[in-house]
């Protein structure tokens, strides 16, 4: 405990001085990733349930988000036929940054409470073909409705005046709110994990019929730590679609999921800080990498199999390790 | 001309048929998924990527050897299956004594690895495969003209399915496999070489992959992401069917097939999502599956 705390001091020390030697924006995207990571982590390392379909969440929230601060709530409603005198015509002015993110969250908590309350029906392989395949039901749906811009998505969103006061625009303003932002989900995932509730999920994870014959309703609790873990996807995804002005496809395609498997993977399922590693390894490797173009799936399908085959621990894991001997 | 709900018949038994070659495929490939699962435990990720192979090694095979489409039909699975096999034994095996979901996210890396390629090599715009000149054209049933091509791969796929339920439900070797997915080590314990059989059945389960590829492949064009955009769908026909049963397998791949047919004709918008619709459906109502057995 009082390790992780000084870790953590350490970490957020780096991440406050880090924008001076950094470039901002990669950081910016590097926590924003490192927050999916953790929140993915919460359900993998924690729960040991693998969704396939996390993407549906961080890209989900990244569309809600991303029009509502551009457009705000625009619903123009009308049901066909003869029941045309029920109609809804709401339009707002756009949300500010804040009520944004809170909005992008709130629904990716909605979706995940629907995909996972369906998931959670059958265990093991099952549930991560299920959860793929209602995520890739959402990417065909962001693709057809019309708010989410087809291929080209949502471009041009605004930063917009955190609380009416602080400028977004500012590139350091920005980064302390992203900064804010990891270090809340951060705790709340932290919190979480040394919760009574947190140790329920490990002996799920250990031994799911000794946790139902201990008198705790399993499925409940998976449900909840599916929503959660939901929730602060979105809400990092929502951050990103902030950062980038920019939400499209690529946040709700199968590759997405598949990356944030691959940073926790890395980085060390089940372990507080692994994520983290994970995202920064992976996000580095995409930055620097990206004049190679394909051969970037390779490397990355590459990464995969080595650390399934040889490094089960990943990075934070296997370091943890030795340090126990 | 008649109609059928307000849709010519034409178009609805045009749409039937693309639903039926779809599902044709559906029921190849979750198949040799069924049969994967059964013995190794495994989720073959990669099932997309190979099938992808076998289009891409007919397409290469025609383009830069002539190895005409009846002998690609034959030799891409072969190779695949081979590359299968060399993929099991150096790298899946290792695997069987670990959770089943290290077989999933390896088979999921190794899925990236080899669309990744074969991107990097071939882009990803399409590549034309010309239908075989002995297939070209169409027969005339009378109520809609089915270009024989189309046929035959409904009756090619239709055929290498009940070849396999046959095979594994009525032959001695099927009888070890049977065995061998209830209980591998009493099998062993028989003098079966069991790790032989594993081998063997995932070469196999890729070789159908493959070769659903290869009939694909003068279909829809031959591209590196073919595989990919297939095998989520793919996923959710075997969950909707459950792994329990070879039939079963066929069934619902046929039948889902047909379904999104329909659906392109009377609700064009809902054709992509309406697989996995049912999925939750299932899911909510018997979540074992159509023909799965609750474990």
């Amino acid at each position: 405990m009082k390790r992780d705390y000084l870790i953590m001091l350490v970490l957020l020390a780096a991440l406050i001085v880090a924008p001076m030697f950094i470039y901002p924006v990669f950081l910016m995207k590097l926590l924003c990733f490192a927050l999916f990571a953790c929140a993915f982590n919460l359900l993998l390392g924690y729960t040991g349930l693998l969704s396939f379909g996390h993407a549906a969440f961080f890209g989900g929230s990244a569309y809600i988000t991303g029009h509502l601060v551009r457009n705000g709530f625009d619903i123009n409603f009308t049901a066909p036929g003869f029941l045309k005198f029920i109609s809804l015509s709401v339009d707002t002015a756009p949300l500010t940054p804040e009520l944004g993110l809170l909005a992008g969250t709130a629904v990716a908590a909605a979706l995940g409470f629907l995909v996972g309350g369906l998931a959670i029906r059958r265990a093991g392989i099952y549930f991560a073909m299920i959860t793929l395949a209602l995520a890739q039901m959402v990417y065909f749906l962001a693709l057809q409705f019309p708010f989410t811009g087809g291929e080209d998505g949502l471009q041009g969103v605004p930063r917009g005046r955190l609380f009416g006061i602080f400028d977004l625009t500012q590139t350091y303003t920005m980064y302390f709110f992203v900064l804010a932002i990891f270090c809340i989900g951060f705790w709340i995932i932290y919190r979480a994990i040394h919760s009574p509730f947190g140790q329920v999920l490990k002996a799920i994870r250990e031994n799911e019929p000794r946790a139902i014959s201990l008198g705790y309703d399993v499925d409940k609790y998976k449900l909840v730590a599916f929503v959660l873990s939901a929730a602060l996807s979105g809400l990092a995804g929502s951050t990103k679609t902030l950062v980038f002005q920019l939400a499209s496809l690529t946040d709700v395609h199968w590759h997405m999921s598949g990356e944030v498997v691959l940073m926790t993977l890395l980085g060390g399922m089940g372990t507080v800080f692994g994520p983290i590693a994970g995202a920064a390894i992976v996000v580095g490797l995409q930055n620097y990498a990206a004049g190679l173009g394909e051969w970037v799936t390779v490397i990355t399908g590459a990464i995969f199999v080595m650390c399934v085959l040889a490094f089960r621990r990943g990075v934070v894991g296997e370091i943890g390790a030795l340090f126990k001997k | 001309m008649t109609e059928i709900f307000g849709v010519p018949v034409q178009a609805l038994f045009g749409q039937l048929l693309v639903g039926l070659i779809n599902g044709s495929f559906y029921a190849v490939l979750s198949l040799g998924l069924a049969i994967i699962f059964g013995l190794l435990n495994i989720i073959n990720f990669a099932h997309g990527a190979l099938y992808m192979m076998g289009a891409f090694l007919a397409w290469i095979g025609l383009t830069y050897f002539g190895i005409n489409y009846w002998l690609a039909l034959v030799l891409a699975p072969l190779v695949v299956g081979i590359f299968g096999m060399l993929l099991e034994r150096l790298m899946l095996k290792r695997l069987y004594h670990l959770d089943h979901l290290y077989g999933l996210l390896l088979t999921f890396g190794l899925a990236l690895i080899i669309e990744g390629l074969f991107r990097y090599f071939y882009g990803i715009s399409g590549q034309p495969y010309t239908v075989p000149e002995a297939l070209g054209g169409a027969w005339n049933l009378g109520f809609i003209f089915l270009p024989k091509y189309r046929g035959w791969v409904i009756a090619s796929s239709l055929v290498v399915c009940l070849v396999t339920w046959f095979v594994i439900e009525r032959t001695k070797l099927g009888a070890y496999l049977r065995a061998g997915t209830e209980n591998p080590k009493l099998l062993q314990a028989f003098g079966v070489n069991v790790p032989l059989l594993i081998t063997l059945t995932y070469g196999y389960g890729v070789a159908l992959a493959a070769f659903a590829g290869v009939l694909a492949a003068p279909i829809f064009s031959v591209n590196p992401v073919m595989g990919s955009n297939l095998i989520i769908v793919v996923f959710a026909v075997v969950v909707i069917g459950g792994m329990g049963s070879i039939l079963g397998s066929i069934v619902t791949g046929l039948g889902l097939g047909l379904v999104e047919g329909i659906t392109r004709v009377y609700y064009p918008e809902a054709s992509a999502v309406v697989v996995f619709v049912i999925m939750a459906i299932v899911l909510l109502v018997r979540p074992a599956g159509l023909f799965g057995r609750e474990k």
